[in-house]
């Protein structure tokens, strides 16, 4: 087991009139090296629990577990420090820096760790290597297509080699080839040891054979996908 | 009032410093009340968030008060020309009683804040911010000094007049006159720097052993204090003597003056820093009993330690250095 | 240690970056930012300069002088003022000096008229200062004609053209023999503009001061200190009164900083989110902002500074020159010696980047606490 949820919650807007809970209190386990998907309609809390579960929010109540550590109390200053080492993101737009160049973008998570830059530039570099990506290393990211963005961003998540990989509806904005594509990608890194989360209501993906579990939610309840 | 542009900066900075602690206290009230690591509710959340203000807040406020203490002191040497009788910074500083005490509690919060700005750094370690309610309610303590300091000042600059006649340092640091100066100046060379090698030694070996040990930072703090008082007694009482070349010149002051060298600055930033790293060493070592700060204070409490020892080792080794090319000889007064 | 600090070489390069990536953005405020500290400057070192000439001028003048006050007005010493002064233990040299001040219509400008024994200047001949023979077109050898008291044309020979390290003390002067300046202004033989009185000791000027009011009750000492001490106070004061005025153009810029600090366009916003997605901590946001900062400080000050050092001492601050001089008109292209002062640079960083980085800290801490989730939404 690794990464535990015991009743979590999460409210926005506390004690004011349009107060809102989007999880309303999820209990599970998400299993070492395996691909889980959460699976649900829009607004149905799954970026909320993705968020926390990857150490950018912290639930209102609740206890979550990364291996023995407990992290819902801590504040962002070590949930950060944690997040780092143990987390790489991969988000729905991409979300890359426009205006800097292709390696930039990949290094910029490891700034704060303040590596060497011969061994921060090597390890960009074998990256690009692994995701065919050499050509267009200094190349702005604006000039990339859909899916060369889309490998330029999971090189930036791997950037710190992390354990856990989290990709928040990482196919709406390609289309059903390069789905698929990413899909393989996913199952490469999950058989090269990486445990993976996505959140998406996307068939390609939750009906995806590499996928291992699917968690349904539902105005922020587990519905279905007990582990 | 003198309206200078030394002076109007001097009083921009207190006015500003006092308002931003004003508004870190009324924060403080609130961590000291509301304050819940364990809580994820959106007001932890909040006062989590606003701790970064604050802290960058109180880091700036502190750094201007160390700038302005500098100032102030250059301010007083550069003034001393422009009122009858002063020939250096205690001229300026006699021109009415507000002087004095503004220098000492510049000195005081000077030292105050470099406690503070370690116990924060020591905080922000911690992962579940051990010191938060210490430090704040310790900065509610700070608060009142710093209210005086900005009011101290105030006076003693408004009521500056040009045509104040004053008495300086010949005066004031002599044997002949009354009141603690005068007894600190009246002290016999070969005693004080008997004293100053003394707590040399101890505070060096105070220093070492806590280094080595990691633990009971409050022997170098206690020592690191004695030092300090014997160091002031001992420039006052013999090291101006030979920076002077004079036997009868005791001023603290004057050493600041070009025509020594400023070598004054090279005997006092050394000696504050080490104090003030002493003195946070007594208040970083207590905290490693508590387990998210044990590896912190293990990691910290030698690197302030070594440091102090170093700028007490510059300090000492600049006092010696201005006795021994000196070329005062106080045959009579030393056998 | 190390990773500390290349942790911050990769802020200020990533900042840099940025910082050149929003160029319009980041130049408008170093060019406001450098103005303002160009104009603080100027002041600063304009009047520093002058308090450093005025103190020069100084320097040579003798300990003492002593005028005669008559019915509240300073009027001619009679020369035997000399020897009613006797000998004072303490004075050097006692002697009894001849200036005064002479309106040129053709310039529209006074000039300093002193009598010189040192120069032994025959009757005909005269000195004169940078300023005159350049106003006038005087060289070595010309004639320059004055009107007596008398109306009568006295034509003089320029012998020697003065030169000095600093302009402003000599530009006016005209150095005459004592006889031709009798002569000129109609002063009896045993009259003085005033008496100088040196003194070696200074510890004995305070005393030899109150023995002269004691010998010569209608005579006021004039101690070399004391207007060492109003200049002192003056030109500060001076200065403090234009800083105060300087004081609402800082607001204006501490508006204009806090006003862009926080206006972020929604691109920037994004990425300090993406920033803080990707695993930048809030401090770590802020500290790279606090390199920002320092750079865009550190240009402006240099800038600034160097700016108005060209301006004041290469340029003769020309800029406000009229506003602060308020001497004599002869000096149209005086140089000041150039002067930089330590307690002047620490002024000016108090004035400038102080409030500067305060404008800035709540608007850097509402950036940096961007919701690391944000661009998840």
């Amino acid at each position: 087991m690794l990464i535990e949820l015991t009743d979590v919650r999460k409210a926005f807007n506390q004690g004011k009139p349009n107060e809102f809970w989007a999880i309303q209190g999820i209990t599970t386990q998400f299993e070492v090296n395996r691909i889980s998907c959460l699976k649900g309609a829009s607004g149905s809390g799954k970026t909320t629990l993705m968020s926390m579960i990857g150490c950018l929010s912290r639930p209102t109540s609740g206890r979550i577990r990364l291996q023995d550590r407990t992290i819902s109390s801590l504040p962002e200053r070590f949930l950060t420090q944690v997040r780092r080492h143990t987390f790489g993101f991969i988000f729905q737009r991409f979300n890359l820096i426009p205006g800097l160049s292709v390696v930039e973008n990949i290094m910029l998570p490891a700034y704060p760790l303040g590596l060497k830059a011969s061994s921060l530039r090597s390890r960009a570099e074998r990256l690009l290597e692994q995701f065919l990506l050499v050509d267009k290393a200094s190349n702005p990211v604006e000039w990339l297509s859909g899916g060369e963005a889309q490998r330029v961003a999971i090189c930036r998540a791997l950037i710190n080699d992390p354990q856990i990989l989290i990709a928040d509806e990482p196919t709406a904005n390609l289309d059903s080839r390069l789905s698929r594509e990413f899909m393989v990608l996913l199952d490469q890194l999950s058989k090269a040891g990486k445990t993976v989360l996505i959140s998406s209501h996307d068939p390609v993906v939750f009906d995806s054979p590499v996928v291992d579990r699917v968690v349904e939610l539902e105005d922020g309840l587990m519905v279905s996908g007990e582990g | 009032m003198m309206l200078n542009p030394a002076i109007l900066a001097l009083l921009m900075v207190s006015i500003l410093v006092s308002t931003m602690l004003l508004v870190a206290a009324t924060f403080a009230f609130r961590i000291l009340r509301h304050w819940d690591i364990q809580s994820g509710s959106e007001l932890q959340l909040r006062l989590e968030r606003r701790t970064y203000l604050v802290s960058t807040l109180l880091v700036w406020a502190f750094l201007f008060e160390f700038l302005s203490l500098l100032l102030f002191i250059y301010n007083a040497e550069a003034l001393s020309g422009q009122f009858v009788g002063a020939m250096c910074a205690t001229g300026v500083l006699n021109l009415n009683p507000w002087g004095w005490p503004t220098l000492f509690l510049k000195i005081t919060l000077f030292f105050v804040a470099a406690i503070w700005l370690l116990l924060n750094y020591l905080d922000n370690r911690g992962y579940d911010y051990p010191l938060i309610r210490f430090k704040y309610a310790l900065l509610l303590m700070a608060l009142p000094l710093v209210g005086a300091e900005t009011i101290l000042q105030w006076l003693h600059f408004t009521e500056m007049e040009p045509n104040l006649i004053t008495s300086c340092c010949g005066t004031l640091f002599s044997a002949d006159a009354q009141g603690v100066s005068a007894e600190v100046s009246g002290i016999a060379p070969a005693n004080s720097i008997l004293a100053l090698a003394i707590s040399g030694i101890v505070v060096i070996a105070a220093g070492v052993w806590v280094a080595l040990r990691g633990q009971s930072g409050w022997l170098l703090s206690i020592t690191g204090a004695a030092a300090f008082v014997i160091a002031l007694v001992a420039i006052i009482s013999s090291i101006s003597l030979y920076i002077y070349e004079h036997p009868h010149h005791h001023c603290p002051f004057c050493i600041l003056k070009q025509g020594h060298g400023y070598v004054g600055y090279f005997l006092y930033i050394p000696l504050f820093l080490a104090t003030a790293l002493s003195l946070g060493a007594g208040f970083v070592s207590p905290w490693r009993r508590i387990t998210s700060l044990s590896q912190t204070v293990a990691d910290v409490l030698p690197v302030i330690s070594w440091l102090a020892l170093f700028f007490f080792l510059q300090f000492y080794l600049t006092s010696a250095w201005s006795i021994w090319s000196s070329r005062l000889t106080m045959m009579e007064v030393w056998w | 240690m190390i990773t500390l600090l290349r942790k911050q070489r990769y802020f200020i390069d990533y900042t840099l970056g940025t910082m050149m990536r929003h160029k319009g953005k980041s130049l408008g405020l170093l060019s406001v930012y450098t103005m303002i500290i160009f104009m603080l400057a100027s002041v600063m070192l304009f009047s520093h300069a002058m308090r450093s000439e005025a103190v020069a001028l100084l320097a040579d003048s003798p300990e003492i002088v002593v005028q005669r006050i008559q019915a509240g007005r300073s009027v001619m010493v009679p020369a035997d003022y000399l020897q009613r002064i006797g000998k004072l233990r303490g004075v050097t040299e006692k002697r009894g000096r001849l200036w005064g001040y002479y309106y040129d219509p053709a310039v529209k400008a006074n000039y300093t008229v002193m009598a010189s024994e040192q120069d032994q200047l025959t009757i005909n001949d005269i000195v004169i200062g940078e300023g005159i023979g350049r106003t006038r077109g005087l060289s070595v050898g010309d004639y320059l004609t004055l009107r007596s008291h008398e109306g009568k044309a006295f034509s003089f020979r320029v012998s020697r053209l003065l030169e000095s390290e600093s302009e402003l003390i000599s530009s006016d002067l005209l150095l005459m023999n004592p006889q031709g300046y009798r002569q000129l202004f109609g002063i009896d033989e045993s009259l003085y503009t005033d008496l100088v009185l040196s003194v070696r000791n200074p510890r004995e000027i305070q005393k030899i001061a109150e023995k002269l009011t004691r010998l010569l009750p209608d005579s006021r000492p004039i101690l070399r200190s004391e207007i060492l001490r109003t200049y002192e106070s003056l030109f500060s004061w001076r200065q403090g009164v234009m800083l105060i005025l300087l004081l609402g153009s800082v607001l204006a810029f501490v508006i204009f900083a806090w006003d862009k600090a926080s206006g972020l366009s929604a691109e920037e916003r994004k990425e300090i989110g993406i920033l803080k997605a990707v695993g930048w901590e809030t401090g770590e946001v802020m500290r790279m902002k606090f390199w920002e900062g320092v750079i865009i400080s550190l240009m402006a000050f240099l800038i600034g500074y160097l700016a108005a050092y060209l301006h004041v001492f290469y340029t003769s601050a020309g800029l406000f020159e009229p506003v602060l001089k308020g001497w004599s008109v002869l000096y149209p292209s005086f140089q000041l010696t150039p002067s930089v002062d330590g307690l002047q640079l620490a002024t000016l960083f108090f004035f400038t980047v102080l409030p500067y980085t305060l404008a800035t800290i709540v608007p850097v801490w509402r950036t940096s606490i961007t919701d690391p989730d944000l661009v998840m939404r």
